[in-house]
């Protein structure tokens, strides 16, 4: 049965009182949403200054080595700040549980941010030379995974707006923190050595694109909550601001200023995209509808005519 | 060895909660709040009335491990039981609407396959001997993936605690060979504790009685060992669908899909990594 035919069925879901089924996230705002840009932010910096270091682009190194350091421990001060008991923050590595997203990205974003401070001592005291960069090259193996992780640890939950976009939420964050990334260069290297950011920044945009249409467009009933609301007003600022930032790093030559501003609006792109993403699984949670009727069209898909579904006499 | 992993020393325990009999007095939500020294839901506001027909506790949550939930319903007033209490006035019309309630003593599903357990960063919150599921408060710290997690909504932070609490099926308790607090305070028996295989077998022909009697609305939820879930170790018999309880109709456990999400993100890594190469590559304008 297509996906159109299957929602055809529950012309309106039940539920007790109007009340949620699913709890909303327990996290705060800002601090997570702000922890999934920073970390993905320094990932993609991180994966850049390795490559810039090697292929003589001094200042984007520079650039991007700071940028990795200041945002993972930025993002490590989100998280624990986050936490119901930040003292205990150390219990994030008591064990190491795969089954758990936030288990593994813990015992990805403890070596990142330890590698990153490392490697941005070196190029700021200019001591440590080859363990510095030996540092820097770790950050940006690991980079690509701090861009990515984040995208499971959503997904990896009973809120419906995360859960049912788990297809596209790795490639969403992948291509925003690829964009915000090469944002961050844009607006702090000259323009002499930026022309990695630039084709970086255009493939994070498209990427982004594409896995944001899926996900506004091809999750059923649950796709509204990408569209509307405070979710869909941030999504589409961070749609907007993408383009706007591609297009100046395409128009805009070798003026300092437009590349300013095109690293400006990634980044901006980048804040709203998380945040929207974000405000999508909350309102994902609020309305049990977003939580019923995909249940209710996988039974119907999976029973087909069998008998006794699940809940129903039998 | 069990599904969760115990080798099967001890019978997995368990909840059944038949709802046909509940007459929502709430003693179990009492007496769990008494034995388990649970709070009082936050401040003074939260005493307010609901508006929820009889349901002033709204549903399962860091400070409510039991809930009974109280769905008001218009049917015709044949469907309306006759208590036979005297009444005042001309004997009501036969094809008039009428008002029934179904009651129903929610709780923590413990089940099978967890999501709040799976996601459990430190392993706070681990699988009892009983095969139930309890958060061990020295070790959760209020990192709160939990509660996002269950898809039955049930795990919650207490705010001004910081960590994460919900049900433990009595867990000082059943260790003694004691009850529940909540299956010992129900007058009706609509909550029963025992070895979960038990229960099911007795679930299953109460739910045969009933459909013999004409209730063939009365179906098991939360028995099925295939489920999303993988069966709950707190299960129930309803007489009406799921959601009209407050209940998701077809839970999964949102672990089922992590390798698939994990290698997703590997995927989307490597085309990171890929795209930064590229970037690199070529002229240098
Ligand atoms: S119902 Fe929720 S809190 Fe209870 S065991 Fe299942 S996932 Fe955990």
């Amino acid at each position: 049965m297509s996906r159109e035919q299957a929602m055809v069925a529950p012309a309106e879901s039940r539920s007790y009182y109007g009340r949620p089924i699913v709890k909303e996230p327990a996290w705060e705002q800002p601090d997570v949403p702000l922890y999934l840009f920073l970390g993905g932010t320094a990932g993609a910096s991180a994966s850049m200054a390795a490559l810039a270091r090697a292929t003589g682009l001094p200042r984007l190194a520079r650039t991007g080595t700071l940028v990795a350091a200041g945002g993972s421990l930025a993002s490590v001060v989100a998280l624990i700040h986050d936490l119901g008991r930040p003292e205990r923050f150390l219990y994030m590595l008591r064990v190491f549980k795969p089954t758990s997203p936030l288990s593994v990205g813990s015992w990805i974003l403890a070596p990142f941010s330890a590698l990153a401070t490392a490697s941005a001592a070196s190029t700021l005291t200019g001591r440590l030379g080859p363990l510095g960069t030996l540092a820097g090259a770790g950050t940006g193996l690991l980079g690509p995974a701090m861009c990515t992780y984040t995208a499971v640890l959503l997904a990896d939950t009973a809120t419906p707006a995360w859960h049912e976009g788990r297809r596209e939420l790795p490639v969403l964050f992948a291509g925003s923190a690829a964009a915000s990334g090469a944002g961050a260069a844009l607006l702090l290297v000259p323009t002499t050595e930026t022309a990695p950011a630039r084709r970086l920044g255009l493939a994070g945009a498209a990427a982004e694109r594409a896995a944001g249409h899926r996900l506004e467009h091809d999750l059923g009933v649950v796709s509204e909550t990408y569209r509307t609301g405070r979710a869909g007003t941030l999504l589409k600022a961070g749609k907007a601001l993408t383009a706007v930032g591609a297009g100046l790093s395409l128009l805009g030559g070798r003026s300092r200023l437009a590349s300013a501003a095109a690293g400006a609006a990634y980044l901006a792109a980048g804040v709203c995209t998380r945040f929207g993403v974000f405000a999508a699984g909350v309102a994902s949670a609020r309305d049990p509808k977003y939580t019923v009727i995909p249940q209710r069209e996988r039974m119907a898909r999976n029973t087909k005519g069998a008998p006794a579904a699940r809940g129903r006499p039998s | 060895m069990s599904e969760s992993g115990y080798a099967d020393a001890q019978p997995r325990m368990g909840f059944f909660t038949d709802t046909s009999v509940c007459i929502g007095c709430k003693a179990c939500e009492v007496a769990c709040k008494e034995w388990n020294l649970v709070p009082a839901a936050g401040d003074a506001s939260d005493m307010d009335l609901l508006g929820l027909s009889y349901d002033n506790t709204g549903d399962l949550g860091a400070n409510s491990w039991r809930h009974v939930a109280f769905v008001e319903q218009q049917v015709p007033a044949s469907r309306v039981d006759n208590l036979g209490m005297p009444a005042i006035g001309a004997p009501e019309q036969e094809d008039e609407a009428g008002v029934r309630w179904l009651m129903s003593s929610d709780v923590c599903k413990h089940c099978t396959h967890a999501a709040c357990l799976d996601v459990c960063p430190t392993g706070a919150l681990f699988r009892t001997e009983f095969d139930t599921v309890v958060v061990q408060p020295d070790i959760c710290n209020g990192c709160g993936y939990c509660v996002p997690a269950c898809p039955y909504g049930v795990i919650e932070k207490r705010e001004e605690d910081g960590r994460a609490f919900k049900c433990t099926l009595c867990y000082d308790r059943i260790g003694d060979g004691l009850e529940p607090a909540c299956a010992q305070a129900c007058p009706t028996d609509s909550i029963q504790y025992g070895e979960l295989d038990e229960l099911r077998e007795r679930a299953e022909l109460r739910k045969q009685a009933l459909h013999d009697d004409g209730v063939t609305e009365a179906r098991l939820y939360g028995d099925d060992p295939d489920d999303g879930v993988g069966g709950d170790g707190a299960f129930f018999l309803l007489l009406d669908e799921p959601e009209a309880y407050g209940l998701p109709p077809d839970p999964v456990v949102t672990t089922r899909d992590l390798p698939a999400m994990w290698r997703r993100a590997g995927a989307a890594a490597l085309g990171v990594a890929a795209a930064v190469v590229a970037s690199f590559a070529g002229a240098r304008r």
